[in-house]
């Protein structure tokens, strides 16, 4: 089996003219924001729910129903954020996307702003992004120049602003309500939902929250229609998503494949295979916070709905990849000591639980794990899944759960020997 | 005072980012600003923020302490932040990490070297994850860094060379960084 489709959001990637306005406008960018402002609201919320888009960020839900879901009479503005805090561990195709075309996501903002009725779109961008920063407010001053936004798009008369807000390092953020929080000038810890953001958001008021690739797949799917979108991926899972394949693979990188391509063409095809010719060990689908999956899943397809059946999720499509010789308890280790540190603290059995979790797992890496160990990271794992306000906690959860599920031989050979039975061979393996 | 001067103009340019009855929001690039001038956040800027938008030191301070690219304790001239999360530490990031503390002098959980030159920071992931290890040099992105690469770094950042990033322009410092993350920095065109 090949992997061939016409790319999208890659379609341009060899072209450096896109980082700029010009560029981008010569191949065609800002005629979807034309036609956006000759249909109704409603109309362009339709067509987008037409397309059966949904978010690229993690959770996969509609983005048009979440279009649709922002009341109109509360007699407060309504706000688009797109959600540029790209932090899922092993997740850096958002970045990409935006050093390569840029103007493609500010599209994007300025038709969900006009589907909306939003006057002030707001870009949140990870600290840590500066340079990807600075490129996009090149980009909005380029907008702006040429009237794509401000306070008369494209002579409509209608005001689409975007401001750029910078976060300062906290994973947390990329959560939708914490993100919220962030922009309000408070700590990025998550709130109760409901109210969702899109009946009392920002600044109490109805928003939507999208990811950045969400965002720009709109331009196209305004132009070319709801059943070209369609014409890739699955059913339920249409058109195509970024993945980022990193760790022990030949050729690390983003790639943008139909969704429900099989990871084995991923792997094989694009990313060269395992680094070295070694043997696939283990492998997240969607970042670190989706539970890892086995060489038994080698043909499992990159989709929301084939990956929950294997037992995982499509996160961000975030593909880390172990061999055999890394062991999966340092490498769980690694991961919950993420969570421990990335925690905001708002809730018990995440704020105890990853730091508790962090301190067992350790131990047995080092070889100091008792026989109890297991059990009380069984018992971890139970208590942190579905026990706190966002996902956080989950995710710490599915590293421990998952890895305990896939690999009970590798945990208990590590209290039997005293020690890592991997840890001589991966020794010599680390680059000097 | 910390804004005074043309600094209280770029304080009130970010005010007026924000609109009128949501100021608190400026509170993030503020704390850049003020990191920009003293190379980390002092508690004279923590009050000074908390005068200009109302709000008390300590809420301030509950903001700048989350978030860990805010310094609040002496910092060197240049951060150095290596990335060890999963997918670099699978290509080798820890001896990276290694490299940059024994190039650097900074000892393991000490936050300065002795000259003062240098911070050390272990990075949760970075976004590079296609260029394992990463490594930020003042928020300035090195792809594929090896720990004898790590160790030129350093050694050109001693002789007072700025090491051209993987992408986009260098900051010479972390306080020029900071001032760029505060959204002050003029953008080079395209």
């Amino acid at each position: 089996m090949s992997l061939w489709f016409e790319p999208r959001l890659t379609r341009d990637w060899d072209d450096p003219s896109m980082i700029g306005l010009d560029g981008y406008v010569a191949k065609g960018g800002y005629e979807a924001l034309s036609k956006a402002l000759a249909m109704t609201d409603a109309d362009i919320v339709d067509v987008v729910k037409s397309s059966g888009l949904r978010g690229r960020g993690g959770a996969g839900f509609p983005a048009g129903m979440k279009w649709g879901f922002v009341p109109r009479d509360t007699g407060k503005p309504t706000y688009v954020v797109a959600n540029f805090d790209e932090s899922e561990p092993g997740t850096c195709n958002n970045r990409e996307l935006v050093e390569r075309d840029p103007h493609r996501l500010l599209e994007g903002m300025a038709i969900a702003a006009l589907a909306i009725g939003c006057e002030t779109a707001y870009l949140y961008v990870r600290g840590e992004y500066l340079w990807q920063s600075m490129v996009l407010e090149r980009a909005i001053a380029q907008a702006y120049a040429a009237g794509h936004l401000g306070p008369d798009v494209q002579g409509s008369g209608k005001r689409v602003d975007v401001v750029l807000h910078r976060g300062a390092g906290a994973y947390i953020c990329g959560e939708e309500t914490a993100l919220l929080n962030s922009l309000e000038g408070f700590r990025g810890q998550p709130r109760l939902r409901p109210p969702f953001p899109a009946v009392e958001g920002l600044f109490a008021s109805p928003t939507v929250i999208n990811n950045v690739e969400t965002l720009m797949n709109v331009p196209d799917i305004l132009v070319r229609g709801a059943e070209w979108f369609r014409e890739l991926g699955t059913e339920k899972s249409p058109g195509t998503k970024m993945v980022t394949v990193s760790g022990k693979v030949e050729r690390p990188g983003n790639f943008e494949v139909p969704l429900g391509t099989s990871f084995r063409i991923v792997l094989e095809e694009l990313a060269g295979g395992v680094l070295g010719g070694r043997a696939l060990k283990a492998w997240t689908p969607g970042g670190s916070s989706t539970p890892m999956l086995t060489a038994e899943h080698l043909d499992v397809g990159l989709d929301y709905e084939s990956l929950a059946e294997a037992g995982s999720m499509l996160g961000t499509a975030a593909i880390m990849v172990m061999d055999d010789t890394d062991c999966v308890v340092d490498c769980a280790t690694r991961m919950v000591r993420f969570y421990a540190h990335e925690s905001c603290g708002k809730c018990t059995p995440c704020r105890e639980g990853s730091w508790w979790a962090t301190r067992v797992l350790e131990r047995l890496e080092d070889g100091q794990g008792q026989a109890p160990d297991l059990p009380i990271m069984r018992d971890l794992g139970t208590n942190l899944m579905f026990r706190a306000f966002c996902a956080l906690a989950d995710g710490t959860a599915s590293v421990i759960n998952s890895s305990l599920q896939h690999f009970p031989d590798e945990y208990e050979a590590h209290v039997r020997l005293g020690g890592c039975p991997l840890k001589v061979e991966h020794l010599e393996e680390v680059p000097a | 005072m910390v804004f005074e001067g043309p600094l209280r103009a770029d304080a009130d340019s970010i005010l007026a980012r924000y609109p009128e009855d949501h100021r608190r929001s400026a509170v993030m690039p503020l704390l850049y600003l003020a990191q920009s001038v003293e190379g980390s956040v002092t508690r004279e800027a923590l009050r000074e923020i908390g005068a200009l938008l109302q709000i008390t030191t300590a809420e301030v301070e509950a903001v700048a302490s989350f978030y860990t690219m805010y310094r609040l304790r002496p910092t060197g001239t240049h951060v150095i932040s290596v990335c060890t999360n999963l997918a670099c530490k699978l290509r080798g990031a820890e001896a990276v990490f290694e490299a940059a503390h024994e190039a650097t002098g900074v000892a393991h959980g000490a936050e300065l070297s002795d000259d003062g030159l240098f911070t050390v920071h272990e990075e949760e992931c970075l976004g590079v994850c296609d260029f394992a290890p990463a490594v930020q040099i003042n928020f300035c992105s090195h792809d594929t860094v090896s720990p004898e690469r790590m160790r030129e770094l350093v050694a050109g950042l001693r002789a007072g060379e700025v090491p051209s990033p993987a992408r986009g322009p260098a900051f010479d410092s972390f306080k020029a960084a900071s001032r760029a993350l505060a959204g002050l920095e003029e953008v080079p065109s395209a």
